[in-house]
């Protein structure tokens, strides 16, 4: 196997130049720090400026930058850019290798069985409901921003036009959960398509800035149509989801009643589980067709270099509007599961800030990356509530893992592209060489 | 040159003129390229050169003038009212870049299959025949396969068929690129320096590709193309540019003997230079 080398600027590797960068960083703390701890001073008792030395503190602090570069340089150098010279021992690096390879199904079997293993635990099967459900809000932006490389900021705007009509429909209708599910669907993609044509001619950071607006619009749409969506009110009394027509509850038709068992709300909680949890499959398995049919290629391609993609009559604008209404579509079905889940839904839960969640899970992941994507929405949404007990050093934390995820691994935690079509060998390519898009 | 509708030439370029603001670019530029021939298009830097060509393949739309491109099967097709993509879909004209346009985080063989978008989306039933893995689509997948097998066999880029495009040496992309265009079946390739950045042993292989192409393919090209070996070698037609306006075209041997293009390519005359120096002081 030949390991790409279009290595760029690299500096020097191996023990040496390790330690070289370490003493020179230790250095640099040390005249930094020598005066602002190594010398404490203060005002005395007569006023006058005492001080006093405090090396003991000076020391460990430089010893730690020293330690801590080391190990950030190594860690820079094993999950740092391929074909690169490794100092991480061979032995550590194949077994990371064969974790990779083995994760996304030992995942997925992992998540089959949640429900089973954390039967009593109502908390951990309502967070892992709440994972699933950014598991695929992440899983279908990443149609818009990690294939067809088109930056959404509004696509909050998709999740609440599903909710919305789930809710909307449902309670004026009475139309059950799986009639309402498809349209709600294709009510977010009509939507995606709607506001995708005038939106699509932008570029880039002007792209991002208009469906930030959009997802506004939709929001203060909502807030305001009182007669319709009830305002500020939100809808309430949404139906729970029924299993295809017998309802979940301890009703004589209830679904414990037919099968003779004893009611338990925990039922209705595990069928939600699954519920979301075949949503995001099918996303899933959707994007990865997808991908390999000429509309993904061409998404692909897009995001790669645009005037080429003109140049061989492709036709850019139904081709950024097709994945701007798949995205749509998947996070319509996400709103819809979102508001049969809650029974309530206003327009406080369709804030920027939910938007801003999902499109960081899509870049913490690695744009593009399914299992990247997933295992980015456990770490963020799984995180957050990790460090609930912590309050106020949360954002701290999340802030800093975001830094250290940006320097490290710009591309997301897993940046390589896995080929769609191959003759010999699909080999995965390094993410030097994709790009971002450019709206 | 208005009645340039013979069933020889494949295009037909009457009187363009491209202006940007208030600089002109092209001036009423006429030229006309032959069926199953190679058609140089040459001249000094900031000649226009690249803007004739993108008036044809559509990436800007001409201030005035006409291009017709007439298909074997007689239709016609005024180019200069097409945009962008419907040039390359409907009109089969193709083009390469001048700095190199592939796709580099995708491989060789995913470059060239997406160059098979439109036929490939056709037989996908516009992606729902996909989504289901019918029959009809896995067969076409096959034969684009194929189509594109076959050219990086003639692009001698087989074995890199599964790297991805931005790792291939300059001028494997180069090459790639013409591979490329060429699945997309135009009856018109247009190239844009497709020997810039290559060394003699590369450029003539160059020139054997683009023979074959014309040769085995039939396939009409139209180049521009600084390097005079391969312009001489394998051009049938040259038309030169200066300054926007044609100043001569004819065969190779025409061209390079004739005292106007000398002046175009080592300076101007010194009358030209002469008034210059007087404008200056």
């Amino acid at each position: 196997m030949t390991a790409p080398s279009i290595n760029t600027a690299k500096p020097a590797t191996g023990i040496p130049a390790l330690l070289k960068t370490a003493f020179i960083n230790a250095a640099i703390a040390l005249v930094l720090f020598s005066l602002m701890i190594g010398i404490r001073t203060e005002a005395g008792s007569d006023g006058q400026l005492t001080y006093w030395t405090r090396f003991g503190e000076l020391a460990s602090l430089v010893a730690a930058v020293f330690g801590g570069s080391i190990v950030i340089e190594l860690l820079r150098q094993w999950i740092g850019p391929t074909g690169t010279e490794k100092l991480v021992p061979p032995a550590v690096q194949s077994g990371l290798s064969f974790v990779g390879r083995y994760l996304a199904p030992a995942l997925l079997i992992f998540t089959l069985l949640v429900p089973v293993i954390f039967y009593n635990q109502r908390y951990i099967l309502d967070l892992a409901i709440l994972v699933l459900t950014y598991v695929m809000l992440g899983w279908g932006l990443n149609v818009v921003v990690g294939l067809a490389g088109l930056l959404d900021l509004g696509y909050v705007a998709f999740y609440a036009v599903g909710a919305y009509s789930y809710g909307l429909l449902a309670t004026n209708f009475g139309w059950s959960f799986w009639i309402c599910l498809p349209l709600a669907g294709i009510l977010a993609a009509f939507w995606g398509v709607l506001l995708g044509f005038p939106v699509l001619r932008l570029r880039g950071d002007y792209l991002a800035i208009v469906t930030l607006a959009f997802g506004e619009i939709i929001r203060l749409v909502i807030i305001n149509w009182q007669s319709l969506t009830g305002g500020p009110n939100g809808v309430s009394g949404i139906p729970r989801p029924t299993f295809f027509g017998i309802p979940l509850d301890n009703s004589d038709d209830g679904l414990a009643a037919k099968l003779g068992i004893e009611y338990s709300s925990t039922h209705r909680i595990v069928f939600l589980f699954y519920v979301i949890l075949a949503l995001a499959l099918l996303t899933n398995w959707v994007t990865i067709r997808l991908r390999r049919l000429p509309i993904g290629r061409a998404w692909e391609a897009l995001r790669e270099d645009e005037v080429a993609c003109r140049a061989l009559g492709i036709n850019t604008t139904t081709t950024k509007l097709t994945a701007f209404a798949t995205g749509a579509m998947f996070g319509g079905f996400a709103g819809a599961f979102f508001a049969t889940r809650q029974g309530f839904i206003s327009p406080e839960s369709f804030t920027f800030q939910e938007s801003a969640l999902v499109l960081a899970i899509v870049v913490l992941g690695g744009m593009g990356s399914q299992l990247g994507v997933a295992l980015a929405a456990l770490a963020m949404i799984g995180g957050f509530e990790l460090f609930r007990g912590l309050e106020t050093y949360r954002m701290l934390v999340f802030g800093m893992a975001m830094v250290l995820i940006m320097i490290w691994r710009p591309r997301g935690l897993i940046g390589h592209r896995a080929p769609t079509v191959y003759l010999t060998k699909a080999q995965a390519i390094s993410s030097d060489l994709v790009k971002e898009g450019h709206g | 040159m208005s009645g340039d509708k013979t069933s020889d030439k494949i295009l037909g370029v009457d009187r363009l003129t491209m202006r940007f603001g208030g600089i002109v670019a092209v001036q009423d530029l006429s030229f006309a390229a032959e069926r199953k021939k190679i058609t140089a298009l040459i001249g000094p830097n900031g000649a226009g050169k690249t803007t004739v060509f993108n008036c044809i393949t559509g990436f800007y739309k001409p201030s005035g003038g006409t291009i017709r491109l007439a298909h074997d099967d007689g239709r016609v097709i005024a180019l200069e009212r097409l945009n962008d993509f419907r040039i390359a879909k409907q009109a089969k004209v193709a083009r390469t870049f001048q700095n190199i346009r592939l796709f580099p985080g995708m491989t060789a063989l995913e470059n060239l299959m997406v160059a098979q978008h439109n036929a490939l989306m056709r037989a996908s039933g516009f992606t729902l025949l996909g989504l289901v893995g019918a029959p009809v689509y896995r067969d076409a997948e096959k034969h684009a396969i194929d189509l594109a097998t076959d050219w990086l066999r003639r692009v001698n880029l087989l074995d890199r068929a599964d790297d991805a495009a931005g790792n291939l040496a300059y001028g494997d992309q180069r090459r790639l690129e013409i591979a490329r265009a060429m699945c997309t079946e135009p009856a018109l390739l247009c190239l844009d320096e497709p020997a810039a950045g290559l060394n003699a042993r590369e450029s003539a292989a160059l020139s054997e590709l683009l023979l074959s192409i014309r040769n085995e393919l039939g396939t009409s090209i139209l180049l521009i193309e600084h390097d005079m070996s391969v312009v001489m070698e394998i051009s049938d037609h040259i038309v030169v540019m200066d300054h926007g306006v044609k100043i001569a075209q004819g065969t190779p041997r025409e061209v390079r003997d004739d005292p106007k293009v000398i002046a175009a390519y080592l300076g101007t005359d010194e009358d030209e230079a002469a008034a210059v120096m007087e404008g200056g002081t």
